[in-house]
């Protein structure tokens, strides 16, 4: 018998957070669930539109990760015209995405998250955001939102527009990189570089003091998915998907993007209108995976450039296999970071990047058509079925933020037990700022997730095993 | 031909007689916005768009069918007349489907231009979701009756031009639409000779080429423009 603390989608509040607690008989807290709201059904809305629209419908999804799915979209195209698309084209898509990475990594790491780990806990909610780090460290915020900016500056120059550019396309991508943007980003990387060291400074010091969220906040068992090389090196864009468990063992590995559903499957709750997606020869609620930063960290071998994988190092000997603490999501994040700065000064001397052999030209010649890539949160599938002309029949989305929906819950119920100890239903004050960090480990990709000026709106409510509300609360 | 002298917009123009009033404003750099006229083209006055106001005459009159006349006084803004604009184009927008962020003409679409320069920054009226479909069989071209306006340019071009006759409108009302030959999949039409001409000649992004993604389209109306010049000066046919 349990009891429960509910933020209910039912009586949901707009762009709130809903969260569940549900306590035992004794009052301790026994599950807890984050219900997202912010799914569109977009998968019946594309029903009927030719594929080729679908790189800039899919981007509408979600306005936080437009590239990330105009990216996979595009990837979806390629498999249904069963093309190989011409390698500078490949190329540019990688600059894309890891401008992606970047800048949402950094809007995540300076922006959301920080405020929280450097001014405290404690700190009132109006000074505990990114305004109230401006007045802590101007110079340390300032970088952040250069860093941020830098991210988007890649976007923008490859892609004309920094929100909703429809430049990947089925079979390549529109145009190539000029001279003027390789040098501008060339002339940004140091500075980029330098914030990104000084993030990794600070971040070291947050692990040092933060010895107990690492422990609560997120810590448990679970798989991780990821794309992963051949060779076992971290991946963004291409590659195939690997599963390992917490010892860090390998249980599946090199699986076609395709081949997705064999491994993934979605069960559906009632309480969230997103699917939970778990590891299918598992079972649910068993076979629970994470993705996103840290998944990609503990799936692969090595980053693939020297300076991130000296730090990968260090990360892996957080954990005994895998690391297994949301928390370290944000120090993932940071290697993610200097990974992609890493790639992107590689790629700036590679003359294929300004090519204009950039488009494979194709009918329609396969029925079905999977294509995924590394969002910054974590893997996204887009599988298309058309018909002969290319009109989409069935569209399924398996999205980052709902792949870790269960690794929410758990994560949210793990920091609520260390509140809610067989009391009378109250829901103590501290408790919501970790519940709310504890969210914003995984940089969901909700609208309410991104209120940068204040705290993230939440609703949440305690029930008792009979269904009882014993406490509620609203905050922002 | 005699000169008529008229007046538009306070000013003083001549123009050919059996010129209408669009070519004369457009002769004398006045611009009076249109849609279903096409350069090369006869004009049907369709849209409605290119409305003026005639002194003396209580009904507002299509600039691309109504003839210049000798004295006659013509307004082509005034506060009813941008008002009457809007609300075409708001119509026009409420019958079909249009989600310009994801069209093939994005950023090239008359009607979308149109849109923007008259000022409509939204529709009054309730929009009709209809539920028309893509036609993607011919082998080259692709239709989206979602987006199309009835300007029949596309018919025109097909018949005048082409010559094919592949294009015709069918159904009545909110129900009219484009079709090909008997109302049959355009990649199974026999008449059609795949020239393009009608996606060229089209103003929104209802007709396109096969695979184009997003903002892609862009159009050459130079091309009919020349077929026409040519044809009429006959600059393809020598003298012996
Ligand atoms: S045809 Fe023009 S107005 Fe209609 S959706 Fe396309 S761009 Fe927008
Ligand atoms: S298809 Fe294009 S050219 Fe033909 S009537 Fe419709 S909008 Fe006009
Ligand atoms: S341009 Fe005159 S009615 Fe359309």
């Amino acid at each position: 018998m349990s009891k429960r603390i509910v933020i209910d989608p039912v009586t949901r509040i707009e762009g709130h957070a809903k969260i569940s607690i549900f306590v035992d008989a004794s009052g301790n807290v026994a599950a807890a669930e984050f219900h997202v709201v912010e799914f569109r059904g977009f998968e019946k809305f594309c029903e009927g539109r030719p594929y080729t629209e679908m790189p800039a419908i899919t981007q509408r999804i979600c306005g936080i990760c437009p590239i990330s799915h105009t990216l996979a979209s595009a990837k979806a195209g390629d498999a249904l015209m069963a093309v190989r698309i011409p390698p500078a084209a490949d190329k540019l898509r990688r600059l894309l995405n890891l401008g992606q990475i970047v800048q949402s990594h950094a809007l995540s790491f300076f922006h959301l998250s920080a405020p929280d780990f450097l001014l405290g806990w404690e700190t009132a909610p109006a000074q505990r955001n990114v305004f109230g780090l401006i007045s802590a460290n101007a110079g340390l915020a300032r970088a952040g939102i250069r860093l941020r900016q830098f991210g988007q500056e890649i976007i923008e120059i490859l892609a004309g527009q920094k929100i909703h550019p429809a430049w990947a396309v089925p079979g390549g991508v529109r145009s190539p990189l000029s001279q003027e943007g390789r040098e501008r980003i060339r002339a940004w990387l140091p500075e980029a570089f330098a914030t990104t060291q000084v993030a990794f400074d600070l971040w070291k010091k947050t692990m040092e003091t933060h010895q107990r969220e690492i422990q609560i906040f997120g810590n448990f068992p679970s798989l991780f998915m990821g794309l992963v090389a051949p060779d076992g090196t971290w991946e963004h864009h291409g590659g195939k998907l690997r599963f390992t468990d917490s010892s860090g063992s390998i249980i599946a590995d090199q699986i076609e993007v395709s081949r997705y559903a064999e491994f993934i499957g979605e069960a559906v709750q009632n309480s969230s209108y997103l699917k939970s997606p778990y590891y299918l020869p598992l079972g649910f609620p068993a076979g629970i995976y994470r993705v996103g930063p840290l998944a990609r960290l503990n799936v692969c071998e090595q980053m693939g450039v020297p300076k991130a994988d000296a730090e990968l190092k260090q990360f892996k000997k957080l954990g005994c296999g895998a690391v297994t603490s949301s928390f370290l999501y944000h120090y993932a994040r940071l290697i993610e970071i200097l990974a992609a700065l890493e790639y992107i000064e590689r790629s700036l001397d590679d003359a294929e990047l300004s090519s204009d052999c950039l488009r494979a030209d194709a009918g329609i010649n396969s029925l079905r058509g999977v294509g995924a890539s590394e969002a910054p949160r974590g893997t996204l599938f887009h599988d298309y079925t058309v018909d002969r002309n290319g009109l989409l029949q069935k569209v399924n989305l398996i999205v980052s933020t709902g792949q870790n929906n269960l690794a929410m819950n758990q994560t949210v119920a793990q920091i609520a037990r260390h509140y809610v100890k067989g009391g009378a239903g109250a829901i103590p004050e501290p408790m919501l700022n970790r519940i709310e960090h504890g969210i914003r480990c995984y940089d969901p990709c909700l609208s309410c997730s991104t209120h940068a000026v204040g705290q993230m709106p939440l609703h949440v409510r305690l029930i008792a095993p009979d269904g009882k509300v014993l406490g509620e609360v609203t905050r922002g | 031909m005699a000169a008529k002298t008229l007046t538009i917009d306070g000013r003083q123009i001549t123009a050919e007689e059996g010129a209408t009033v669009l070519q004369a404003a457009s002769e004398a750099g006045i611009n009076i916005p249109t849609l279903c006229h096409l350069e090369g083209l006869y004009d049907v006055g369709a849209c409605r768009l290119c409305l003026i106001e005639v002194a003396g005459v209580p009904k507002l009159l299509p600039a691309c069918t109504t003839k210049v006349a000798e004295g006659i006084e013509i307004k082509t803004d005034s506060e009813r007349l941008r008002k009457y604009r809007r609300m075409t184009l708001e119509l026009l927008f409420a019958e079909r489907n249009h989600v310009c962020a994801a069209c093939v003409s994005n950023g090239s679409c008359e009607l979308q231009t149109l849109a923007c320069s008259q000022g409509m920054d939204h529709v009054r009226y309730d929009y009709l979701f209809p539920k028309w479909n893509v036609d993607p069989t011919h082998e080259l071209f692709g239709m989206d009756h979602n987006r199309c306006v009835l300007c029949t340019r596309c018919v025109r071009v097909c018949w005048h031009i082409e010559g094919a006759g592949t294009k015709n409108v069918a159904g009545r009302g909110t129900k009219a639409h484009i079709i090909t030959d008997l109302n049959m999949p355009w990649g199974d039409s026999d008449s059609c000779t795949k020239c393009g001409k009608c996606v060229q000649a089209c103003p929104t992004g209802a007709l396109f080429h096969k695979g184009a993604t997003v903002a892609e389209m862009r159009r050459d109306r130079s091309r009919l423009e020349f077929l026409v010049t040519a044809r009429e000066k006959k600059e393809w046919i020598t003298a012996d």
